[in-house]
């Protein structure tokens, strides 16, 4: 097979390869598995392994055109249903279905990074937002014409999105742009900087700066670079994390659209500061739009001898991108290293850590798209400016991702320690009455916390805010949260996949009124172990929105319970307890239902 | 020998040298520490958390964390011995363990854990009872992954003592499940002579040897003679 040889017949390239044999035969089904196995030298159920992990391949044929409509809370609480309908009637398919002709697929999938252009969609690798009813039939009705995804007319997108490379009707919605990231950047004024300097003081000027990944865990990035460097090895590598997945942001999708460069710029600083000859910007399969324009400013910075062999101070160092496939888990720095070495994005047994023993074995730095921006611009601009912003343990600021219910959602660069008050104004969302702090993974507060700050020291984020109005149902919410975490729990460990499952039930029932006070200890408990035992941040966080609402929301929770009185159980209704029978049995009781006579 | 060193578990002094895990190191000292996934003679992976312990106030899985000089590492608490029985319940709940119709019962490590957890009874977890078709294909060997807990054992037994792959994982998340090399097992070139297939590789009745069920008489089954891990005792003071 041409596409194998293409990438050497490497096993570590599969999740390549499958890339490249999905979208040419639409679907990797047993007999392309047993032939890729063959040539890379694997096993034909190691490549299911990869087939059956990542969301955007599969093992029967999909359509010519892969409709995936993001069914994110926020996409749900713009529209989402109603543009469903639309494509499912023009298009004659339910969700989850291909048409008959092979042309089409319809299907969900979580957040796509566009929720202040919410309802979106992609149709293939065409991103399409700010659906209404309309504009969807009109798109439907495009498609069932034959036109292809690129040749649908679509209102223009602004700024970089216009680029010719880029071609996409996507907003980049900035709405304040702080002096550190969004505002005037000099082209490599902190890489000639760098280059001037010894790799130590580079080091030592990020952990001066107290810099801190701006992903969301937050590890000092500084102390990351140093540990990589300090491990002897003959290669090291610098990975970019542009797997921006978390439920609500897309501040990583606005950055690399207006500022690749800076990335670039900040991840060739590290390769120089840690003498790493290898580079990976991660991309998740949703940005696949920017692609060809990021490949272009790699080549350009090529061209210009900031990359590759050109780059002699820089020992060749050169960055390859590696798209993602659909899995919110290869955001786990472990476990995007497991993907680019062709395996499952499972994270790994640490230690070794990434810095230790990262990508193929080679120490390995892993950091975020705003954390990579933010080290070039200390390296210009040096610690102590950086440090004129923000807290003490969360210096510089912080691109916040705002949607949901507020009057201007998009991207707000503010200093760390902005309360969250303050942003909603900034929003307009003078009707606010819960804000998910920090995605899925995160926070839900009420009213009465609005003046907490966001920062390490209060309320961490990796950049996601997303606002509820009252006229929400928080329970819907955090029932869409569980789904998303089981959706996207890689497996690997007992409580992360079984324990959320349970949560999410439990949950259910309270919805449906069957609950009574007892099982918000059981939630508790349950979140409690999940949380602990977990392997790695998925499921130390995934329990967060059910706690955090539980702690936030009592009287949400306390109108749905019902209390046992006189020794009865509430919540026990004798009706639907006999369904199941009724079902099996294939007849009504005649005690319980008193109307039936045995007919 | 290489240089040694110590740290406390539950109080009790154990010794350890550099790269043990806390597990060897507990194991090499005669102290029991409970798990699923591991089991002597292959590479731990820390997927079950049964051995979750806490190192200096973190919970880990004892299986796969490096022996740390001078840590306060806690196992037999009630804190992690609740930790423990939900887990094993969850494992319980989520595939079909119909204990007294099933081939392992008495020798299902499963089983023995709930039972040295004192899990004697119905929990309060919701069952998941998944429906998937069971692979009677080979001649010798059954694969019932209804009764599979994702321990991966005969995966790496396969691999790494084999070296057959003919089990992998496949799936991901509630549907993450043991796929085999093949369209089934009898399109795949396992033998009922591997590693993988040994009564003592699969801890639940997933794998089952065809013409072998209920073996041995009850009360004289395994863990009819003695519980898993052994009586529990005290640790050296």
């Amino acid at each position: 097979m041409a596409i194998c040889e293409r990438f050497g017949n490497d096993r570590t390239r599969l999740l390549d390869i499958l890339l490249e044999v999905q979208a040419q035969f639409r679907f990797v089904g047993p007999s392309l598995m047993e032939c890729i196995a063959r040539q890379i030298s694997t096993y034909r159920v190691e490549v299911e392994g990869m087939v059956s992990f990542y969301a955007f391949f599969s093992d029967t044929p999909r359509g010519q055109v892969v409709i995936r409509l993001c069914d994110d809370i926020i996409d749900r609480h713009a529209g989402t249903g109603e543009i469903a309908r639309v494509f499912s009637r023009i298009l004659g398919i339910g969700f989850g279905d291909t048409s008959p002709d092979g042309h089409f697929t319809l299907e969900y999938t979580p957040c796509i990074g566009m929720s202040d252009q919410a309802p979106a969609a992609l149709l293939n690798e065409r991103v399409v937002t700010c659906l209404t009813p309309e504009r969807a039939e009109e798109i439907a009705l495009g498609l069932m014409g034959g036109l292809n995804p690129g040749e649908l007319e679509l209102p223009e997108g602004d700024g970089n999105n216009l680029n010719p490379l880029i071609g996409s009707t996507v907003r980049n919605n900035i709405r304040l742009r702080g002096e550190v990231l969004l505002g005037e950047v000099p082209a490599d004024a902190g890489l000639r900087k760098t280059l001037r300097r010894p790799p130590d003081q580079v080091m030592e000027d990020v952990e001066r700066a107290g810099l801190l990944g701006l992903g969301g865990a937050g590890f000092p990035t500084g102390h990351k670079w140093r540990m990589a460097a300090d491990t002897p090895a003959e290669r090291r590598i610098v990975i970019c994390n542009a797997d921006e997945g978390e439920p609500g942001t897309f501040k990583d999708r606005v950055l690399l659209t207006e500022r690749a460069d800076l990335m670039i710029e900040g991840m060739t600083i590290a390769a120089y500061a840690i003498k790493a000859d290898g580079g990976i910007i991660y991309l998740r399969g949703e940005y696949a739009y920017l692609r060809n324009y990021l490949e272009a400013v790699l080549q350009r910075r090529r061209d210009q001898g900031l990359l590759g062999a050109g780059a002699d101070r820089l020992g060749g160092f050169d960055i390859r991108i590696q798209m993602g496939a659909g899995a919110y888990i290869c955001g786990e720095e472990s476990a995007l290293i497991s993907s680019c070495e062709g395996l499952r994005g499972e994270p790994k047994n640490r230690p070794p850590y990434p810095v230790e023993s990262g990508y193929l074995g080679y120490p390995t730095i892993v950091g975020n798209v705003e954390t990579f921006c933010c080290a070039a611009r200390i390296l210009d601009r040096g610690a102590a400016w950086f440090r004129s912003w923000g807290t003490k343990a969360s210096p510089g600021t912080k691109l916040l991702s705002v949607s949901g219910d507020c009057e201007r959602p998009g991207v707000y660069e503010l200093p760390f320690g902005v309360s969250v008050r303050e942003l909603l104004d900034l929003a307009g969302a003078p009707d606010a009455a819960a804000v998910q702090v920090g995605g899925a993974s995160g926070q839900m507060i009420n009213m009465s916390q609005f003046d907490r700050r966001i920062c390490q020291e209060d309320l961490p984020t990796g950049g996601s805010v997303m606002v509820f109005s009252a006229r929400r149902n928080i329970l819907e919410i955090v029932e869409y949260f569980l789904d998303f975490f089981i959706e996207e729990s890689c497996g690997y460990c007992t409580p992360c996949r079984v324990g959320n499952v349970f949560l999410k039930q439990r949950i259910g029932k309270i919805r449906q009124g069957l609950c009574q006070p007892e099982d918000l200890d059981y939630l508790r408990e349950l979140g409690r172990t999940v949380a602990e035992t977990s392997r790695c941040g998925l499921g130390h966080t995934s329990p967060n929105p059910v706690l955090s609402s539980i702690a936030n929301f009592p009287l949400v929770y306390a109108a749905l319970l019902k209390e046992n009185r006189n020794g009865r159980e509430a919540s026990f209704n004798i009706q639907s307890a006999l369904e199941e029978s009724r079902h099996l049995a294939k007849r009504r009781s005649m005690i319980y239902d008193p109307t039936y006579d045995g007919d | 020998m290489a240089e040694t060193f110590t740290f406390s578990l539950d109080g009790g002094k154990i010794s350890a040298h550099p790269g043990q895990s806390i597990m060897e190191a507990a194991d090499a000292a005669g102290v029991y520490i409970p798990r699923l996934c591991d089991t002597e003679g292959l590479k731990p992976q820390g997927s079950c958390r049964v051995c979750v312990v806490k190192m200096n106030g973190r919970t880990v899985a004892a299986c796969t964390q490096p022996a740390k000089a001078d840590s306060v590492v806690e196992s037999e608490t009630p804190e992690i011995l609740g930790y423990r029985r939900d887990l094993v319940r969850m494992l319980f709940h989520e595939g079909n363990h119909l204990c007294p119709i099933c081939e392992a019962s008495g020798r299902c490590e499963l089983q023995a854990m709930a039972y040295r957890l004192g899990i004697t009874q119905s929990t309060k977890y919701p069952y998941l009872q998944p429906v998937r078709p069971v692979d009677a294909s080979h001649p010798d060997i059954v694969l019932d992954t209804n009764r599979c807990i994702l321990c991966g054992r005969c995966i790496r037994a396969s691999r790494d003592i084999d070296g057959k792959n003919v089990f992998e994982y496949v799936g991901r998340g509630i549907h993450k499940k043991v796929g085999v090399n093949g369209d089934n097992l009898a399109d795949t070139n396992v033998s009922i002579d591997d590693r993988a297939i040994h009564l003592d590789i699969c801890p639940v009745g997933c794998i089952i040897q065809k013409g072998r069920g209920f073996f041995t008489p009850i009360g004289k089954r395994q863990f009819d003679l003695a519980p898993i891990g052994g009586e529990e005792k005290g640790h050296e003071e």
